[in-house]
């Protein structure tokens, strides 16, 4: 019916009767949308469709308005726009095309849906970061049924989602395949609740499909044979599909046969179950490929270990457009010399699934160059990262994680690893780094070294854990970093730490968005530093530290601008967090109980709080306790 | 940062005291600081230089820094590192290989929404585990007789794939062999189990 009225309206140049303006107008911004110059609001030529568009000022102004408004594409700018007054407010409303509901409580389908009612792309994020780590009870809620149950009436023509940390099940999927006839993209990263037998649908009914991308996430092994599911003859318009972590086996004629049929696939990710022999068999039928996730990379039925290694490097070799590898999930060092030749052209890389040797990663190390992401295990060991330093001078982007997650061993990774990175990748803007112990001085250098600093967010894995070359806190180093790295937006704090470090960052982390906290801090004072000195925090998650009441209270000025607050194993009571939700009304206050430690009666174990124009939901488990 | 100087000059010991115990409790009443998670790791790698040097927090600090090296159990932090369990699975599964403790399979029922996984090595031989698994899904398997597999009296079959790929009934294979063939279990109908005899 929507299409209709979109057809009479390009045939009907005149302007619409009042009554139904406000929808023409929904109509005609469609159009602009589709068009690509400036002023052609009919679809034939300006001059012409602005005189009959123009009885009323008003009109022609709201129609320059959408005009210009559809050039926004950035969210902020756009919701900056929406408050300039109730004309902007609808116009803007109505030239919205992607939608971005960064906690899926604070708003309902249905009010999202009322205000924005042109929306082609849909995100949604759920669960707070911490619910990875298991600090959260499984079924505490994000779930996508009422999201896409109201998008299914309110969108027809939605063409993306993306979901992030929901609770997602084979059923909203169905919906989802057979409500959107325009759908092109699904990007699904953290969730879980749904199976194999959702995916069948996806690839059986998205006709559009362009990208199928499932992203750390967990997928029930339903036996149902998914892959084979894309239709079956005539070429996909598959660009992206990845599922390595989908834990089930896969068809592999099927595959094959998809990979085959589909020119415009750029992006592949492969799961576990993609042997060596087979993936050479799938680089062959993609040469185009410019990001490919190995599977296994290993290769069980070898009769001489590395035989297929000349068939795999020479199949790499033709992928000319390679910029991207990952995945190596149970790599044979046998077959690593076969990708030396493509890492000239990597700009990404990784590799932190592979469980091999330092040297062995060196000698890749020394080819890559372009190198700008690199994800690596902490077997690297510093010198690891040393090569990495004098190599790879591009880098941009950095995570080291922990091989043996457990700690307490003497850290293959330290500060001669971070001190040497800063050192030699000057345009580093994001790291992620794990270690046993840190000093002060290799954080400063960072901070002095990689001016460029967006995310800094280092992991002590040690609780409280020193300086261990000073014997002194590690407020200094954070303190440097928070100081000297102007762009900072994202940080995340380790180690023994005192209030100063949280006095540094109230003073100087003016652009701080997100923050996370771990076993730190001394008093109250620190969280109110925080509170009070950052402008722009809008996530902050809390746990282990000893911060209570009255820190809590310091932050009442700033909730509503938040996302959300997180706050674990603290020292709030119920008193306390009932009084914040005396103060702010339109908080959500939720305090969740941990079933499997004993927690004295007069303190919250978990606390999470957030705006939300909707109050209370009514769909969260018995163990979670919403403060009214 | 003027206020957190003027803060430290007064030493203000009490206020900055890195205390363990919940709000309002006394001196005497110490208790771990995570009473609400599991005990937190001693920290063998404490630098002496951190503990009882002149500054006033840090003398509490030494405090905190003896109480918890007293406490011997190196028990896990929940949720720490922050590592996701997609990511921590890869690498156990492995080392659980190797050394193996455990061997956790797949369980499917026909007709049930969700897999479960069990350990097989939990169960010393097939009533234990026949039993579970009725507990866990609600059914019963009836009796065993190497003839005739599992008698009629019941709906539901127990089955196995093992190492080639095949579905094999439960009950037929010695214990040991069972478990260490095993790949996959999967409760189904009776009708459908038919055929499925004694290994060949």
């Amino acid at each position: 019916m929507r299409k209709e009225r979109t057809e009479i309206s390009q045939d009907d140049d005149r302007s619409p009767p009042a009554d139904l303006r406000g929808t023409d107008s929904a109509e005609s911004s469609n159009k602009t949308r589709n068009c690509s110059g400036v002023g052609s609001v009919s679809g034939s030529t300006g001059p012409s469709s602005m005189e009959f568009q123009a009885p009323c000022p008003d009109q022609v102004l709201e129609n320059v308005l959408e005009n210009v408004l559809q050039f926004l594409s950035s969210r902020r700018d756009r919701n900056a726009a929406s408050l300039v007054c109730k004309s902007w407010l609808r116009v803007e409303a109505l030239t919205r095309s992607d939608l971005y509901i960064g906690n899926c409580y604070s708003v309902s389908p249905r009010r999202a849906m009322n205000r924005f009612s042109g929306v082609r792309s849909v995100s949604i994020k759920g669960r707070p970061r911490f619910a990875d780590f298991n600090l959260m009870p499984i079924d505490w809620g994000a779930h996508f049924a009422p999201w896409v149950t109201a998008m299914a009436s309110a969108y027809p023509w939605l063409e993306k989602v993306y979901l992030k940390r929901m609770s997602i099940t084979d059923d909203d999927l169905a919906l989802l395949a057979e409500s959107f006839p325009s759908f092109k993209e699904l990007v699904i990263v953290c969730c879980d609740g749904f199976s194999t037998s959702g995916l069948a649908l996806i690839a059986s009914d998205c006709r559009q499909l362009k990208v199928l991308d499932l992203i750390e996430s967990e997928v029930t092994d339903d036996d149902v044979d998914w892959i084979a599911c894309f239709p079956e003859s005539g070429a996909t318009c598959l660009e992206s599909l990845i599922f390595d972590c989908v834990e089930c086996p896969i068809n592999f004629d099927a595959l094959e046969s998809l990979v085959a049929r589909s020119p415009s696939l750029k992006k592949l990710r492969l799961n576990c179950y993609v042997s060596i022999g087979q993936l050479c068999r799938l680089i062959v039928r993609a040469p185009q490929l410019t990001h490919l996730g190995t599977g296994s990379y290993s290769s069980p039925d070898d009769i001489v270990p590395g035989e297929h290694a000349s068939d795999l490097q020479s199949a790499l070799a033709s992928c000319k457009s390679l910029v991207c590898l990952s995945g190596f999930k149970e790599m044979l060092p046998d077959y690593l010399p076969a990708i030396y030749p493509v890492c000239a052209n990597l700009t990404s890389l990784n590799f932190s699934y592979a469980n091999i040797h330092a040297d062995q990663i060196i000698s890749v190390i020394f080819h890559c160059h372009k190198l700008q992401v690199f994800w690596v295990l902490d077997s690297i060991r510093d010198e690891g990262l040393q090569a990495v330093a004098s190599t790879c001078k591009d880098l941009r982007e950095l995570r080291v994680f922990p091989l043996d997650a457990r700690g307490d061993t003497e850290g293959p990774v330290s500060d001669v690893g971070l001190q040497a990175i800063s050192e030699g990748c000057r345009k580093l803007r994001s790291i992620l780094y794990f270690c046993q112990h840190m000093t002060n001085e290799a954080v400063i250098a960072m901070s002095t070294n990689c001016p460029d600093l967006e995310v800094f967010r280092l992991c002590i894995i040690t609780l409280h854990s020193p300086d261990h070359v000073t014997g002194k806190p590690m407020d200094e180093g954070f303190g440097a970093i928070v100081m000297n790295c102007k762009k900072l937006t994202r940080l995340a704090v380790s180690g023994l730490l005192t209030d100063r470090a949280f006095g540094y960052i109230g003073k100087y982390g003016k652009l701080l968005r997100t923050l996370s906290v771990a076993f730190a801090g001394d008093s109250d004072m620190g969280l109110k530093y925080v509170l009070e000195g950052c402008p722009r925090l809008q996530k902050l998650e809390i746990r282990d530290s000893p911060f209570g009441d009255a820190a809590l209270h310091s932050g009442l000025h700033h909730y509503y601008n938040m996302r959300f607050l997180w706050m674990s194993s603290c020292r709030l009571s119920p008193k306390g967090c009932q009084e914040i939700v005396r103060a702010l009304p339109r908080l959500v206050v939720e305090v969740i109980k941990d079933e499997v430690a004993e927690c004295p009666d007069n303190t919250v174990n978990i606390l999470y709080m957030y705006r939300s124009l909707e109050g209370p939901r009514n769909d969260a488990p018995k163990i979670v306790t919403i403060l009214q | 940062m003027e206020r957190c100087m003027a803060f430290d000059k007064e030493l203000n010991l009490e206020a900055t005291e890195l205390r363990l115990g919940l709000p309002g409790i006394k001196e005497s009443e110490k208790q771990p600081f995570s009473t609400i998670k599991s005990n937190k790791r001693a920290f063998p790698n404490m630098d002496e230089k951190s503990c009882g040097s002149k500054d006033g927090s840090k003398a509490s600090h030494a405090q905190k820094c003896n109480q918890e090296i007293a406490s011997p159990a190196k028990a896990q932090v929940v949720g720490w590192p922050p590592v996701r369990s997609y990511r921590k699975n890869c690498f156990q599964a492995k080392t659980m290989e190797s050394e193996a403790t455990s061997a956790y399979l797949k369980v499917s029922m026909d007709g049930a929404p969700y897999l479960r996984k069990i350990d097989l090595k939990v169960y010393k031989g097939y009533p234990e585990l026949l039993k579970a698994l009725e507990d866990m899904f609600k059914f019963s398997v009836g009796d065993y007789s190497e003839s005739e597999g599992y008698n009629n009296g019941s709906e539901f079959v127990a089955t196995y794939e093992d190492k080639d790929g095949d579905w094999m009934l439960v009950g037929d294979v010695p214990w040991d062999m069972f478990i260490s063939s095993c790949k996959r279990l999967r409760i189904m109908k009776g009708s459908e189990a038919r055929g499925l005899g004694c290994a060949v």
